[in-house]
């Protein structure tokens, strides 16, 4: 068994084929779409395979350490060139090839008009605790 | 009582009886539960025999209930009791369930934990860091795909030794050792069926068991073997795997266990890391790659001949291999330096540690990297 986060990015991924803006899409799309992905969850849960997913707002905030007993630098967001995160699913899975499939499956959301976004899916692997066996 | 000893053989009792194993299972677990309750005040004089009368009570009460199965719980409750000269048997048939061939290694690993070793379905999760509705659904279903198998179809060994070993791999997290866990299951294997093989992967477990403390330094850090403190294995572990691996060799029916078993106790026999029998281990990862065929063992083996006859040979051994196969950048960047070329080594640790697929070995590998570009 392996671990995979699986990535949904609000921009810095290639365009969906099905790209349109969530607010154009019509609320019961929206519903559909919503729908989807509870169900590719709830079922991820019965095969065994489902760790955890949150999504996450747009907004995000850029921190960083600016010196002793001063404030961290607060800044962003930086929407035009910085790549978002829109949300994150972690499986564990058999393989890398059911892996694949899942996200194959996720990225098929129903969209505008109700047909597949076919967005971009980003597929990290977890890094593992060490085998006991390595030697 | 150690109720997890007992789990087993109950719930095997009962499926020989002609229980169900989801409705064996769940009935042994109301039988435990009803033991923590009462054994307290009033200690059974047999504790296996009041687990067996409770359980199977348990479960003909359910299937009372359920109309359907009346007919067969008629024909089953007519059944002798068993004596108990069956109860290892029942144990080892359990063994076979759990790894029957139609359940994923994932599944036949939860419901070994589960059924076998009688952890709790939260004990398993914690220690494979997935929720407790995962992994009870992971048994669940794995226990509805073995529902109806009978006895006459079991998993062969070779299927069990390889859920043991994978349990065996996963290490330790949360409050259950793995580790420690797998060589209770191997040792009760070990008593209950004489296979050479699975004596080779109980020496094999105890022989990298016994060096677990000097594997890991006090910072999570990786310790290869060379720079491993030799004063902190095990050694009464370390005895003990080298007498069980010589009776099963002695009996010459070699398989891939006995034969990595072989190649830790070289490593073990050695007093310090100049001293290990380069000559033997290679000999013995040619008997691996004979009865496996694997590419990783060829890898290994690359490593042996490298310190065997000299870096130059184990980089011709390399040349041989397939360069996508897990850690070969590791092992070309170790006999490149070996060989002599650091700029060569520094440039595939780097690119070995992006491969990495755990932290402690990607950061140990970042750190060889970082000491040949910086020293």
């Amino acid at each position: 068994m392996a671990k995979y986060l699986l990535l949904k990015h609000y921009r810095g991924a290639p365009a969906a084929v099905n790209d349109a803006s969530m607010d154009t899409w019509t609320p019961e799309e929206i519903s559909a779409h919503i729908q989807y992905m509870s169900d590719f969850a709830r079922r991820l849960e019965t095969t065994g395979e489902f760790v955890a997913e949150q999504a996450l707002a747009p907004e995000g905030t850029w921190v960083r350490y600016d010196g002793e007993g001063r404030p961290p630098v607060t800044d962003g967001p930086f929407a035009e060139t910085k790549d978002l995160i829109a949300g994150w699913m972690l499986i564990d899975v058999d393989s890398y090839e059911r892996a694949l499939e899942l996200a194959g499956e996720l990225s098929a959301a129903p969209g505008k008009d109700g047909k597949p976004i076919h967005e971009w899916l980003e597929l990290r692997p977890i890094l593992t605790m060490p085998p006991t066996i390595t030697e | 009582m150690n109720f997890r000893e007992l789990t087993p053989s109950v719930i095997g009792v009962l499926v020989r009886r002609g229980a169900d194993f989801a409705a064996a299972e769940d009935a042994v677990q109301d039988a435990l539960v009803e033991a923590v309750r009462t054994w307290p005040t009033y200690p059974p004089r047999d504790p296996k025999g009041w687990l067996v009368t409770v359980a199977w009570r348990r479960f003909l009460d359910a299937t009372r209930a359920d109309a359907a199965r009346r007919r067969r719980e008629d024909a089953v409750s007519e059944e002798p009791v068993p004596g108990p000269a069956l109860e290892t048997d029942d144990t080892l048939r359990l063994y076979f369930l759990c790894a029957h061939p139609s359940l994923t290694p994932a599944s036949a690993v939860a419901l070994t934990l589960r059924a076998v070793g009688g952890l709790t379905t939260r004990q398993i999760a914690d220690a494979y860091l997935v929720p407790e509705a995962t992994m009870a659904q992971r048994i669940s279903r794995a226990k509805r795909t073995v529902s109806g198998v009978r006895f006459e179809q079991p998993g062969d060994v070779a299927t069990v030794l390889r859920v043991l070993y994978l349990v065996f791999n996963e290490g330790y997290s949360g409050d259950v050792d793995l580790a420690a866990e797998a060589i209770r299951l191997t040792r009760q294997l070990a008593t209950v069926i004489d296979h050479p093989e699975v004596s080779g992967l109980l020496a094999l477990m105890l022989l990298h068991h016994a060096r677990r403390d000097a594997r890991i330094a006090g910072d999570g850090s990786l310790v290869p073997l060379a720079a491993q403190d030799r004063g902190r294995w095990d050694t009464a572990m370390i005895t003990e795997g080298v007498a069980i691996l010589q009776t099963a060799l002695s009996r010459d029916r070699l398989g891939e266990f006995q034969a990595q078993a072989a190649i830790a106790a070289l490593h073990a026999d050695a007093q310090d890391a100049t001293e290990t029998d380069w000559v033997q281990i290679v000999e013995w990862y040619d008997e691996l790659v004979r009865l496996t065929g694997s590419p990783v063992v060829r890898l290994n083996r690359a490593v042996a001949v490298g310190e065997a006859d000299g870096a130059r040979a184990g980089l011709a051994e390399l040349a041989t291999l397939d360069p996508s196969l897990p850690r070969y950048a590791a092992v070309a960047a170790y006999l490149h330096e070996r060989d002599g070329d650091r700029t060569a080594a520094a440039r595939l640790y780097a690119e070995a540690a992006r491969k990495a697929s755990n932290a402690a070995e990607r950061d140990h590998l970042t750190r060889q990297a970082a000491r040949l570009n910086t020293g």
